[in-house]
């Protein structure tokens, strides 16, 4: 009985101790987790792109959109200072994988901004999103990662970057009602990105009233497509589209001018190639072609100055079409964690990892380079505006990529 | 036991045959379906093979290295793809600079020699280096030792040359002397496959008539049939493996540059996919054996171009040309199911016994 005493005497003191300090740990309760930022340490933001290999030209623009954010914040968040990190993911399913992975395990890390291919993100979102991390994309364009029905898997997952279903079906009316071409065919390279590019382009197209030749494939790493554009050409098309990225595209530019009934096809590519690397992949033989891409005529009055600060920093123009989308991606973060981070009174910041979510997931009529950015339940965040670009001469041989659209649907 | 053992072992030969027989009578069907289509005319077959051969030189060439280590140390040089990187990736560099200068439109064959022999020159260095540092020291070490090895070396030097030479990818300049087709009748051929196609079959037959004729080509030989006799014999052993070196180098840079005029980009990576058909090629060929290995290669480009439209297109397979890679390996299990050695391989088998 006497024990029984005693042993409730030390509960109570227990409870009372834990009662002490227990309203700190309560207020900073979050369902999947706090970070935790000491005074001095660093916020750190990383990123996941594909900053290595043939498609480097997509990773470092955006790398330099999130690098120019944190110049406009002057490096600091709340005080804190702003550490970027990442890792490469090589626009391949493996690299997605070993990118979210190592970063996974990096519990300093509050957000990320990536991927870049929509190939990465489909395993790599799981692990991040499991981790409890929120990623926001400027460039993965597959429509399965924000549909309705992604799952959970996906919930920490939104973009900047627009949904395949806009451009490739502005690509389809540029092609029947601009170059009134009535049959075309497609090439995708099996990464979720062009294939569900492709398949848009193809749906639309035929709505329109176009017949499809032939949606055919290759392999990101071929170099030989002499044969499937001679099995292509056997098909009589008009004009073809390859929404693939820089490698491959290259070789299908420069082989269908060799193959016999190709040399006259209209060529049409995506975004995922457009960029002075492709002209270089591509040479003389991109003279003439079109790419559907985001319409920077129609971005925000601050793009001028973006291109000021980039031009100053790293002495070029951009390198590929979604350094604003990833400097959108990367001030919402931080629009998100100037809302959600809780400083202690001792000057040490609490973020919640669900909470953060929440912010992301909920902007709205967020005034960025691309537009005004309203994020649906299901991350997509954009205000899409897709152009259609021609290549001239002057553009291959000066490396540069064309300003001013040769077509807007609007 | 022993019983149990003979017969799930006729149970994995029978299944291998009835494998084997389905993918023979799927070609079949596919190929006569795909002829009574009509989609093709002649034309188109005659383009097909001529880009298989043209890509299947190629491979022939890097297969050329892969068979004759193999056949010299026993081992699989895993980083003879990054030999076949190096020379062109460097020579990358002096073609663009021979094209800025002009001295590449105004002496285009003088320029190509030069690039030819920057190529052959860095891969062999690359080669012989290899052989030195990563693989001598090992002769005496069990065989899985140089193997690894030599993916490691792999390894080092891609990452080496991404170092030197930046993560990107680099073009080669227009040659307008390589540019364009030849028309003959109805028929339409590049240029610069005929110029790849004459140039591997050249260098090839120079490669055969040199380990036949010559007394290098004997010693090598003599060495790879059995080491410590041929030493016995007085051959110096360890020159004959540098020139073995020399000459998958040689050929491997060479290939290179074939490669680079053909497809134009470059970069550190661009080694490993051809590496790894070439790599095919030297077992479809029977590894170890070089006119297997030539054989192999050119098999190998030949099923890649053709086989996805001739095989597939006929059984309404979608976008069979992405299913090329599937049907080269494919290919290669058919050969390894009914002739366990490789094309050519038994002679060679015989020979070792």
């Amino acid at each position: 009985m006497k024990s029984l005493r005693l042993l409730s005497l030390v509960i109570l003191a227990t409870m009372l101790v834990s009662a002490a300090c227990g309203p700190k740990a309560v207020a900073y309760e979050d369902k999947i987790g706090v970070v935790t930022i000491k005074p001095g340490e660093p916020i750190v933001i990383a990123y996941w792109f594909v900053v290595a290999g043939p498609d480097a030209s997509l990773g470092t623009d955006t790398k330099r959109g999130i690098e120019i954010a944190i110049d406009d914040k002057g490096g600091k968040l709340l005080g804190f200072p702003i550490k970027l990190i990442g890792e490469d993911s090589a626009c391949n399913a493996e690299g997605g994988v070993a990118a979210a992975t190592k970063l996974a395990a990096n519990p300093a890390i509050i957000a990320l901004v990536g991927s870049n291919c929509s190939s990465e993100a489909r395993p790599g979102v799981p692990i991040l999103t499991k981790a409890g991390m929120v990623t926001v994309s400027p460039s993965n364009t597959a429509p399965f990662l924000t549909d309705p029905n992604r799952g959970p898997d996906y919930a920490g997952y939104l973009r900047t970057a627009h949904n395949d279903k806009v451009q490739g079906a502005v690509a389809a009316e540029f092609a029947y009602k601009q170059m009134k071409v009535t049959k075309a065919a497609t090439i995708h390279d099996g990464s979720p990105y062009a294939e569900a590019l492709q398949a848009v382009f193809a749906e639309t197209f035929k709505k329109l009233g176009g017949t499809i030749t032939a949606q055919e494939a290759v392999a990101p790493t071929d170099t030989d497509m002499r044969p499937v554009l001679t099995k292509i050409a056997a098909g009589k098309p008009e004009l073809l589209y390859y929404p693939i990225f820089i490698a491959a595209g290259g070789h299908v530019t420069r082989q269908a001018k060799q193959v016999a009934g190709m040399e006259k096809v209209t060529l049409m590519g995506a975004d995922g190639m457009f960029s002075p690397d492709f002209y270089k992949a591509a040479g003389d033989a991109a003279v003439g072609m079109y790419h559907s891409s985001p319409d920077f005529s129609a971005f925000a009055a601050g793009y001028k100055d973006f291109l000021d600060k980039h031009q100053k920093k790293y002495g070029e123009k951009p390198l590929a079409p979604f350094h604003a989308h990833a400097y959108d991606a990367s001030m919402m973060i931080f629009a998100a964690i100037e809302k959600v981070a809780k400083k202690g009174p001792d000057g040490t910041l609490y973020i919640g990892r669900q909470a953060l979510r929440d912010a992301l997931f909920a902007t709205k009529d967020f005034k960025g380079l691309t537009g005004n950015l309203t994020c649906s339940p299901s991350g997509d965040c954009a205000d899409p505006r897709i152009a259609v670009y021609q290549t001239t001469a002057d553009n291959v041989k000066n490396l540069v990529m064309p300003e001013t659209p040769t077509w807007k649907p609007y | 036991m022993l019983r149990r053992v003979l017969e799930s072992l006729s149970l994995t030969d029978s299944f291998m045959w009835l494998t084997g027989g389905a993918i023979v009578a799927v070609i079949v069907v596919g190929s006569a379906a795909t002829l009574s289509m009509g989609r093709y005319s002649g034309r188109h077959w005659f383009d097909f093979i001529i880009f298989g051969l043209a890509q299947g030189s190629i491979y022939a060439l890097i297969a050329l290295g892969y068979t004759m280590v193999y056949g010299i140390l026993r081992m699989i040089n895993f980083a003879h793809s990054e030999i076949f990187m190096s020379g062109p990736y460097t020579a990358c560099y002096v073609a663009m600079a021979l094209s800025r200068s002009g001295f590449l439109e105004s002496q285009p064959i003088l320029s190509l020699a030069v690039i030819f022999i920057v190529a052959m020159a860095v891969s062999t260095v690359i080669a012989v280096l290899l052989e030195r540092i990563a693989y001598r020291p090992l002769r005496t070490a069990p065989r899985l030792v140089p193997l690894i090895t030599a993916i490691g070396a792999s390894f080092f030097l891609q990452y080496t040359f991404r170092g030197l030479y930046g993560s990107g990818f680099q073009a080669y300049p227009d040659i307008r002397m390589l540019q364009g087709a030849w028309l003959l009748g109805p028929l339409r051929i590049l240029k610069i496959q005929v110029v790849v196609i004459l140039a591997a079959a050249l260098m090839m037959a120079g490669l055969y008539l040199f380990i036949q004729r010559t007394r290098i080509g004997k010693a090598i030989r003599a060495v790879s049939e059995d080491k410590e006799i041929a030493a016995l014999m007085g051959i110096d052993v360890d020159g004959m493996i540098v020139r073995t070196f020399v000459i998958g180098g040689m050929s491997a840079g060479a290939a290179g540059v074939l490669y680079a005029l053909m497809y134009r980009q470059v970069h550190f990576f661009m080694g490993f996919i051809p590496g790894i058909k070439a790599f095919t090629a030297a077992v479809l060929g029977g590894i170890g054996n070089i006119p297997g290995a030539m054989l192999g290669g050119v098999f190998l480009g030949l099923f890649e171009s053709l086989g996805p439209n001739l095989f597939l297109d006929g059984l309404g397979v979608p976008s069979p040309n992405q299913l090329k890679d599937a049907i080269a390996f494919i290919m290669l299990v058919m050969v390894l199911i009914f002739r366990p050695t490789g094309i050519l391989g038994e002679r060679l088998a015989e020979k070792k016994a």
